[in-house]
C-alpha cells in the first residue's frame, strides 16, 4: 500500500516534470517564423515511417547503423515491459501480464532478455568507438565538454538499466514459487544470488525493481536536456521534412515584392507578406522547422564527416551549426523564463555563436542534408545567415562583391560584355 | 570553321518558327574558354540529330544562381524576373542546359517567380536521344577506356539525377568505374555555393584537390563531368598532380561528340 503511494507520487512527479520541460521546448520552437508543412500527409507519413521508424539512413554506415537499430529496438520493446511495471507499481500486483498471457509472456520476456544483452553489447561497442577508438566524427571540437559527456552518460544509463532488468529476473529465479521456470538469459546470472536467503532475495528484488523504474523516470526527464531527445523528436522532424528537391532554395516573397516595385513602379505590392529582416541573424529569424531541427540533432556528426569544407580543414561544421542554433535557442528560452519576455542580451546566433568564416565556407553541396539520419537541413540555416550577412550588413567578401556587381552590370559573374555573350558560336 | 548551326530565338520568332527546345547556354558555357568547348560539343550533337533548338544569344543573362547561393536574393530575383520575361515572351516550353546550376535554378526556383518550363540537363537529353534511336553511339576512341564520373552536386543530390550521365557513358563500350564517394555520397568539387568566385576559407587542403585525388585513385583514363564548374575544378586538380598528359577531364557531351567524330 505504502509502496503504491510512493510509486504513484514518483510517477506523477516524473510525468509532471517531463510535461513542463516539453512545454518549454514547444514554446521555444514556436519562437520561429511560420512555415506551412501541412500538405502531403500521405507522403509525410511515408517519409517518417521510412526514415524514423525504419532508420533507412542509419544503415548507410552498417556497423553503427545495425548496432543503433538493436539499441533502438531494445529501447522501444523493453519499454512495453515498463507498462507492466507501472501497473504493478500502482496496483501493487506482481507481473500483472504473466498469468493472462501465459506462455506468450515467457516468450516475450525471453526475447526482451536477449535484446537486453544485445543492447548492452551495442552500448559497449559505442563506448569503445567514442572513448578508445576516438572515431574522427566524435573527436571534433564542437563535441568537447558536455556533448561528449552526454553521450557517455546515456550509454552508461542504458547499460545499467538493462543490467537491472536482467538482475531483477535473476533474483526472482531464486525466489521460491515466484516463477514457473527461469528466463533464458537471467538463469545464468541466477546462481550469483543463490546463496542469499529468501528474505534478502525479496529485498534485492524490490531494490532492482525500484532502481529500474526510477532509472526510467530519471531518463525520461534527462531527455529534453540531451541529444537523446531525438528518440522522440525524430518522428515529428522527419514527418515535417522538406519534400522539395534539395537544390531548391526558399523563395523570399518579401524580396519579390520589392524587386517587382523596382522593375515596375505601377506594381501594387502584396500586403500579406510580413516585412522584417532579410535572412537570419538570430534564432527567431529562423522558421519553427529549423528550430525543431536543432532540438532533434543527435550530434552524430554524419553531416560533418561528409562536408567537403570540414573535411578539408575549414572551420565550418554543419553539426556545429545545429548545436549552436539549439544552444542559442535554449539561452533565449532561459532569458524568457527569467524575464517573462525576451530581454535584449546583446548576443545573436550569427556573431556570438556562428562566425562569418564558417558560413562563407559552405559550397551548398547538400552532403550534410543527404547524410542526416533524421532529415535535418543545416544548409537552410547557413543560407539564411548568409542572406542576412549579404543583404542586411552588405558584408560580402571583396571577390563576391565584384562577382555580384558583374552580374548586375554584365549579366555574368565575370567581367565580360553582354554583347559578347554569343561570340562562341563564331569562334573556332 | 566547324559550321555550327546555332539559331537564335529572335531569328526563329522572325520566321514564325517555334523550336522544340531552348538551349540555355549559361555564363560559363558562353564565356569560359574551356566550357565553350562543351557548348559546341552539345551543339554538334543537336545538329547531328536534327534536333529543333535555338539559343537566346545575347538576350540570355545569368540565371542568378551564384547571387542566390551567396545570399543576395535581390539580385537573384532581378535576374530571374528579367530572364522569365524574355523566356515567356518567346513562349518557351522546354529548356535544356549543360550547367547543373542553371538547370536547378530554372527548374526549381523560377516557377515561384512565374517561369514554368520543362527543364532538363543535357545528359538527360542525350539519354533520350540515345533511347529513341536518334543518336547512335559507338565507343570509338573510348572503347575499353577507364572512365570515372564525378557527380555534380546540383544534378545529383540537389535533383536526384544519377543515372542519366552513367547511362550515356555506358554506351561508349568503356569501363565505368565508381569513386568510393559517388552518387548520393558524391564529394563536391568545391565550386558550388558561389565558391567558384572567391578564394576558399582557411583550411588544410583545397576541396578540388581532395576530390581529384579520389578520382585519380580509381586509375582512370578519363574523368567525366556534367558541369562546367566541376570541369574547371577537376582540370585544375589534374594539373596540380601533373597528370594532364595522361588523364583527360571531359564533359559527357564531349565524350559523345568525340566518340562519333562530330
Ligand atoms: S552544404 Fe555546406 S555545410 Fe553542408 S556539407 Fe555541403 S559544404 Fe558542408
Ligand atoms: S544534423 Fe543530422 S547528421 Fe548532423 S549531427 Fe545532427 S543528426 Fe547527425
Amino acid at each position: 500500500m505504502i509502496s503504491s503511494i510512493i510509486f504513484i507520487l514518483a510517477f506523477g512527479a516524473a510525468i509532471y516534470l517531463f510535461s513542463k520541460n516539453i512545454g518549454k521546448v514547444i514554446r521555444n520552437i514556436k519562437l520561429g517564423k511560420p512555415l506551412d508543412r501541412s500538405d502531403n500527409r500521405a507522403e509525410r507519413f511515408k517519409v517518417m515511417a521510412k526514415v524514423a521508424l525504419g532508420q533507412s539512413k542509419m544503415v548507410i554506415r552498417p556497423v553503427a547503423g545495425i548496432m543503433h537499430i538493436i539499441v533502438y529496438l531494445g529501447f522501444v520493446l523493453i519499454n512495453i515491459e515498463v507498462l507492466e511495471i507501472i501497473i504493478d507499481g500502482i496496483f501493487g500486483t506482481h507481473r500483472f501480464f504473466a498469468s493472462p498471457l501465459g506462455s506468450i509472456y515467457t516468450l516475450a520476456i525471453n526475447f526482451f532478455e536477449i535484446l537486453a544483452v544485445g543492447v548492452i553489447i551495442a552500448c559497449v561497442v559505442f563506448l569503445v568507438r567514442r572513448n578508445i577508438l576516438k572515431i574522427d566524427r566524435f573527436s571534433k571540437p564542437e563535441l568537447k565538454g558536455w556533448p561528449f559527456k552526454d553521450a557517455n552518460i546515456i550509454l552508461f544509463i542504458e547499460i545499467i538499466l538493462m543490467g537491472a532488468l536482467l538482475k531483477l529476473n535473476a533474483v526472482e529465479a531464486n525466489i521460491e514459487g515466484a516463477l514457473e521456470k527461469p528466463f533464458i538469459i537471467s538463469q545464468y546470472i541466477a546462481p550469483f544470488f543463490a546463496s542469499f536467503n529468501q528474505d534478502t532475495l525479496h529485498i534485492f528484488e524490490r531494490v532492482f525493481w525500484w532502481f529500474h523504474i526510477l532509472g526510467i523516470f530519471a531518463f525520461l526527464n534527462y531527455l529534453p536536456f540531451s541529444k537523446h531527445f531525438h528518440i522522440l523528436l525524430a518522428f515529428p522532424n522527419t514527418y515535417f521534412s522538406n519534400l522539395n528537391p534539395k537544390g531548391k532554395f526558399t523563395n523570399m516573397e518579401s524580396v519579390t515584392n520589392e524587386v517587382k516595385i523596382m522593375l515596375d513602379p505601377s506594381y501594387t505590392p502584396a500586403t500579406d507578406i510580413p516585412a522584417g529582416r532579410f535572412g537570419a541573424k538570430d534564432v527567431n529569424d529562423l522558421t519553427w522547422k529549423q528550430l525543431l531541427d536543432a532540438y532533434t540533432c543527435t550530434e552524430c556528426g554524419r553531416c560533418t564527416s561528409e562536408c567537403p569544407a570540414n573535411q578539408t580543414g575549414k572551420l565550418l561544421s554543419p553539426r556545429k551549426i545545429m548545436m549552436d542554433t539549439r544552444d542559442r535557442l535554449e539561452e533565449v528560452g532561459r532569458n524568457i523564463d527569467i524575464n517573462g519576455e525576451f530581454k535584449e542580451d546583446g548576443k545573436s546566433l550569427l556573431g556570438s555563436y556562428i562566425t562569418e568564416e564558417e558560413i562563407l565556407a559552405c559550397t551548398t553541396c547538400n552532403a550534410c542534408v543527404q547524410a542526416c539520419p533524421v532529415n535535418i537541413d543545416p544548409l537552410s540555416i547557413i543560407v539564411d545567415l548568409r542572406r542576412y550577412l549579404i543583404m542586411e550588413e552588405s558584408k560580402a567578401p571583396a571577390e563576391w562583391a565584384g562577382m555580384l556587381t558583374n552580374i548586375e552590370n554584365n549579366g555574368a559573374p565575370w567581367q565580360f560584355s553582354p554583347s559578347d555573350r554569343f561570340n562562341w558560336a563564331n569562334e573556332n | 570553321m566547324e559550321n555550327l548551326k546555332v539559331p537564335t530565338m529572335a531569328e526563329c520568332a522572325a520566321k514564325g518558327e517555334m523550336p522544340e527546345v531552348l538551349f540555355w547556354v549559361g555564363c560559363a558555357g558562353s564565356f569560359d574558354d574551356r566550357a565553350k568547348k562543351i557548348t559546341k560539343a552539345l551543339v554538334k550533337i543537336l545538329n547531328h540529330t536534327h534536333t529543333s533548338f535555338a539559343v537566346l544569344g545575347t538576350e540570355e543573362s545569368c540565371t542568378g544562381d551564384p547571387a542566390k547561393r551567396a545570399g543576395n536574393e535581390f539580385l537573384f530575383q532581378m535576374q530571374a524576373l528579367n530572364n522569365i520575361s524574355v523566356l515567356n515572351g518567346y513562349g518557351v516550353k522546354k529548356i535544356v542546359t549543360a550547367c547543373p546550376h542553371c538547370f536547378n535554378t530554372l527548374k526549381n526556383e523560377y516557377p515561384e517567380l512565374g517561369g514554368n518550363y520543362e527543364v532538363i540537363h543535357h545528359t538527360q537529353l542525350l539519354q533520350g536521344l540515345i533511347d529513341s534511336g536518334k543518336l547512335k553511339v559507338q565507343g570509338g576512341s573510348f572503347k575499353g577506356k577507364r572512365i570515372t564520373f564525378h557527380d555534380p552536386c546540383y544534378l545529383g543530390r540537389a535533383n536526384n539525377e544519377y543515372e542519366a550521365p552513367r547511362a550515356v557513358i555506358e554506351k561508349l563500350d568503356s569501363e565505368l568505374i565508381e569513386m568510393k564517394r559517388c552518387k548520393e555520397r558524391g564529394f563536391c568539387c568545391g565550386a558550388g555555393g558561389a565558391q567558384m568566385f572567391k578564394e576558399a576559407e582557411k583550411g588544410k587542403k583545397e576541396v578540388n584537390i581532395e576530390r581529384t585525388e579520389e578520382a585519380l585513385s580509381t586509375n582512370p583514363n578519363i574523368i567525366a563531368t556534367g558541369c562546367p564548374f566541376c570541369n574547371t575544378m577537376m582540370t585544375d586538380g589534374v594539373k596540380h598532380f601533373e597528370k594532364e598528359e595522361s588523364i583527360k577531364v571531359l564533359d559527357v557531351a564531349e565524350l559523345i561528340a568525340q566518340a562519333q567524330d562530330l
